[in-house]
């Protein structure tokens, strides 16, 4: 034995004597998880919050969480002996005095918005692949909380510089804050200290910032890293991979050097962003002050639907017993995104009632073959979208040269219209796209190639698909319309009554499909006339 | 069912194709080399970095096509980490994918339901160990502790009362009373009708008096806006025409909807316009909603002169400025 194999069992020894590590490291080591480009998503995720905890950390080496005044005589020039917040001094000093304050604060940022938009498009992933189907739906909760928590997390974030535009996001919040009836202003008044905009705000938000939300995220990250380990992770369908196996390359090296790799790639590429591509110039909006605004006021991506929502709302108040109700706050402000993920937490729970599915799923569903969960999901996402386009229909108007109002009519309207259009479309499309599947299953892929029949007749030449091709995609298992037992002879209802028949009802719409092609009709068309 | 019967026939896992590196020395020092070389760039990566931070002048802007004026140092700073960062990213999957071993594995799922035997187990000692401590019995207890538990969640909520004052009339009042001189801001100084152009809009406060100093929170509910029109554009009832001079109209800046500066003003239209939500007023009808969420017209201030020619309130708004709250009667 070398000197070094000596030196690394003997630290491998002192480890496991006092911990038993091995045998759980042995095991798990070798832990199998199946490659695909889009289960990289989640990982950009995970890498985009260890960058926030990193540069994070930086920026509070710097940041004074204060409303103190302090009269600013730092290197920017142009708000030389301004008076302003020691947050937005100290916002100011890290962007131009500390070396690579700048680039910290825009990598912090950029992360951030990628941090949410990889949540988005891993939660995307995991409904249209129905991921989150037994046994994974305490994880689909988890990933929701993740989700609504990095929405108010980022919002906390970009609010702490205190400039003028993220004072306008926090003045817009105590709005909606004292909306809510009964205790609204109390709750404003509890939050901020007293009257707006106070000095208690800041330190305050800080502290749920840097300390709370990022604990509970820790927290919850951990389990659902937990249990997609525990539960194995999914795997698409194909050739050897079935419900009771898991196909895909070992920990220990391949996934650890891949994994380990793409963060640092994460890393540079936001690192790259943070250095050449300028976000959130805090100084050109100045101090916040409640008299002052700038035009085109946005919120970051993940706040713009919200955003969108309040714009579009009518203008609805009732008045009535003393007392005023703002529905046209209520409801865009916190109703309607109240029903929106509550429903979307709930959506496993929901789409396993309907189907009356309550088998275990480790296979992943080709959209298509969903039909209707698909469909359901281009719907939201056309909600969301349409609320987003609403949210900058400022910017959008000065850019296309539109007016505002038409913006506002056309999203007011197809708030309404389009998602209902979207899903029967969407659902059409996944059905076509399964009669394709059926057609080149049972007579093969086109080649292009034309073949002149004896008698004069042009015909394409097909081309069977492989086993392989054709397993994929035939394998799946088509649900079947549950059935409600009709009311008996002498006119006794059925139990289920009306619950069952709308389950019946949903039921039947998810199990609207074209029927996958057999092998038994393959052979017949192949000893028939081809 | 019967698509079950007459399935497709599982193939099985494809064969492994070896790569190149697997077989050729040759691809494998070479794929070797390529990681090395990766490495390298990134070491480079953090040379620059290191050089960036302890050389470069902080105050040097360059010109650069797109980005514009650049601090070349934050440039530099930020450049040198993406790479170093890159580039280890690179280097790790370029081996992976090169030389590590690419053989797929297959490993078994078990189910996660226990064993019914396991299952039975657990409902009896639950129930063995629950009885043996009396939960079932013992309703005294069972009830003292649902009270003393329930009463404890009440706490915390006790402990935050302290988070801020109460309320009151805070958001029925403003600084604004019978006489006080619109003030400039910035400046402080009062101002008289000339001052003001057709056409001219202003932000005014209302005068200090001696002794206070102005605060956020004042300018959050005191900030009014003038504008000037000809006296022949206004389309107002007989009382708020009394609330004008000489043309010169005055409302709240804080929008009735949720709270935002109201500063956008279109001379051609004679519209005020919110830029948070862009509701829409229109200033020669008393700033009536004629666009957007917000539901109610700005609070008009009514004005007039004082003896020595400067504008002052006739008296208070009439009623509560900025966004709706719940004790709000109108």
């Amino acid at each position: 034995m070398s000197v070094k194999d000596r030196a690394v069992g003997g630290l491998a020894n002192y480890v496991d004597e006092r911990t038993g590590a091995a045998k759980w490291l042995k095991k798990n080591l070798t832990k199998v998880f199946p490659d695909h480009w889009s289960f990289m998503l989640g990982e950009i995720a995970l890498y985009s919050f260890i960058i926030l905890l990193l540069t994070g950390t930086f920026l509070t080496f710097w940041f004074d969480p204060s409303q103190r005044e302090v009269i600013y005589n730092g290197n920017y020039a142009p708000l030389s002996q301004v008076h302003m917040s020691a947050a937005y001094a100290s916002t100011l000093r890290i962007s131009f005095e500390v070396r690579g304050g700048l680039l910290m604060r825009q990598i912090h940022h950029w992360a951030a918005l990628i941090f949410m938009a990889a949540i988005v498009v891993h939660l995307l992933r995991v409904f249209f692949t129905g991921a989150f189907r037994k046994p994974r739906e305490f994880n689909w909760l988890i990933g929701v909380g993740l989700l609504t928590l990095g929405i108010v997390e980022g919002f906390l974030g970009y609010s702490l510089p205190d400039d003028l535009l993220s004072g306008t996001g926090i003045r817009i919040a105590e709005a909606i804050l004292q909306a809510i009836p009964v205790v609204g202003s109390y709750l404003a008044f509890f939050a901020f200290g007293g009257p707006f905009p106070g000095t208690a705000f800041i330190p305050r938000i800080y502290t749920v910032h840097v300390l709370l939300l990022p604990g509970i995220f820790l927290g919850l990250i951990t389990i659902h890293l937990m249990l997609v380990w525990y539960q194995k992770h999914t795997q698409y369908p194909g050739p050897g991979r079935t419900e009771k196996n898991v196909v895909g390359y070992p920990l220990m090296p391949v996934y650890m050097a891949k994994a380990g790799g793409f963060f640092f790639i994460v890393f540079g590429v936001t690192a790259f962003l943070g250095a050449v591509a300028s976000i959130n110039p805090i100084w050109l909006y100045g101090p916040y002050t409640p008299g002052q605004i700038s035009a085109g006021s946005q919120p970051d991506w993940y706040m713009g639907w919200l955003d969108g929502l309040v714009r579009m709302s009518p203008p609805l108040e009732t008045h009535a017993f003393g007392h005023t109700i703002s529905w046209n706050i209520l409801i865009p402000g916190l109703i309607l995104p109240g029903i929106l993920f509550t429903g979307m937490a709930l959506y496993p729970f929901i789409e396993s009632w309907m189907t009356g599915d309550k088998r275990e799923h480790h296979l992943l569903d080709r959209p298509r073959n969903a039909p209707n969960r698909t469909a359901l999901g281009v719907m939201s996402l056309t909600f969301m979208i349409i609320s987003l386009i609403n949210g900058g229909n400022d910017v959008i108007a000065t850019h296309f040269h539109l007016t505002i109002n038409q913006i506002m009519w056309f999203t007011r309207f197809g708030l309404f219209l389009l998602p209902p259009i979207a899903f029967v479309v969407t659902k059409r499309i996944c059905l076509s796209l399964q009669r394709a599947d059926r057609e080149l299953v049972l007579h093969g892929r086109e080649t292009g190639r034309l073949l002149m029949l004896p008698h004069g007749e042009f015909v394409e030449v097909h081309e069977p698909i492989s086993p392989e091709k054709a397993w994929t995609l035939t394998q799946h298992l088509q649900p079947e319309a549950l059935t409600v037992a009709p009311d008996d002879l002498n006119g006794v209802r059925n139990p289920a009554g009306l619950k069952g028949k709308i389950r019946a009802r949903f039921s039947m719409a998810h199990a609207e499909q074209i029927a996958a092609p057999t092998a038994k009709e393959k052979n017949e068309i192949e000893g028939g006339h081809h | 069912m019967s698509n079950e019967i007459s399935k497709f026939t599982d193939p099985g896992l494809p064969e492994h194709v070896h790569r190149r590196a697997d077989s050729d020395p040759k691809a494998a020092k070479r794929a070797e080399q390529q990681v090395a070389i990766l490495f390298l760039l990134s070491a480079a990566g953090t040379v620059l970095t290191i050089y960036a931070y302890i050389f470069m002048k902080s105050n040097t802007f360059i010109f650069l096509p797109v980005l514009g004026d650049t601090n070349a140092q934050q440039l530099a700073l930020g450049v040198g980490l993406a790479l170093s960062l890159f580039f280890i990213g690179m280097a790790a999957v370029h081996w992976a994918k090169t030389l590590m071993p690419d053989t797929e594995v297959i490993a078994e799922r078990h189910e996660f339901r226990s064993e019914d035997v396991d299952r039975a187990d657990f409902v009896a000692t639950v129930k063995e160990q629950g009885g043996s401590a009396g939960l079932g019995r013992r309703t005294l207890i069972k009830r003292t502790m649902g009270l003393s538990l329930g009463l404890l969640g009440l706490a915390p909520l006790v402990l935050l009362r302290d988070l801020g004052p109460m309320p009151k009339k805070y958001f029925n009042t403003t600084d604004w009373k019978s006489g006080t001189r619109l003030v400039t801001d910035p400046g402080d100084r009062p101002i008289k009708p000339e001052d003001l152009e057709v056409g001219a809009v202003a932000q005014v406060l209302p005068e200090l008096t001696s002794g206070t100093e102005r605060t956020l929170e004042n300018i959050g509910k005191d900030a009014v806006l003038l504008i000037r029109l000809r006296p022949e554009d206004f389309n107002l009832d007989a009382e708020r025409l009394s609330w004008t001079h000489e043309g010169i109209i005055a409302f709240s800046k804080i929008c009735s909807h949720m709270g935002c500066a109201v500063a956008l003003y279109e001379q051609q239209t004679k519209h005020l316009l919110c830029p948070c939500h862009q509701s829409t007023f229109d200033v020669t009808r008393a700033a009536k909603v004629i666009f957007g969420p917000a539901a109610r017209p700005l609070p008009q201030l009514a004005i007039t002169v004082d003896a020595d020619g400067f504008l002052v309130a006739q008296k208070p708004f009439t009623e509560p400025i900025g966004p709706s709250f719940w004790e709000r009667s109108s």
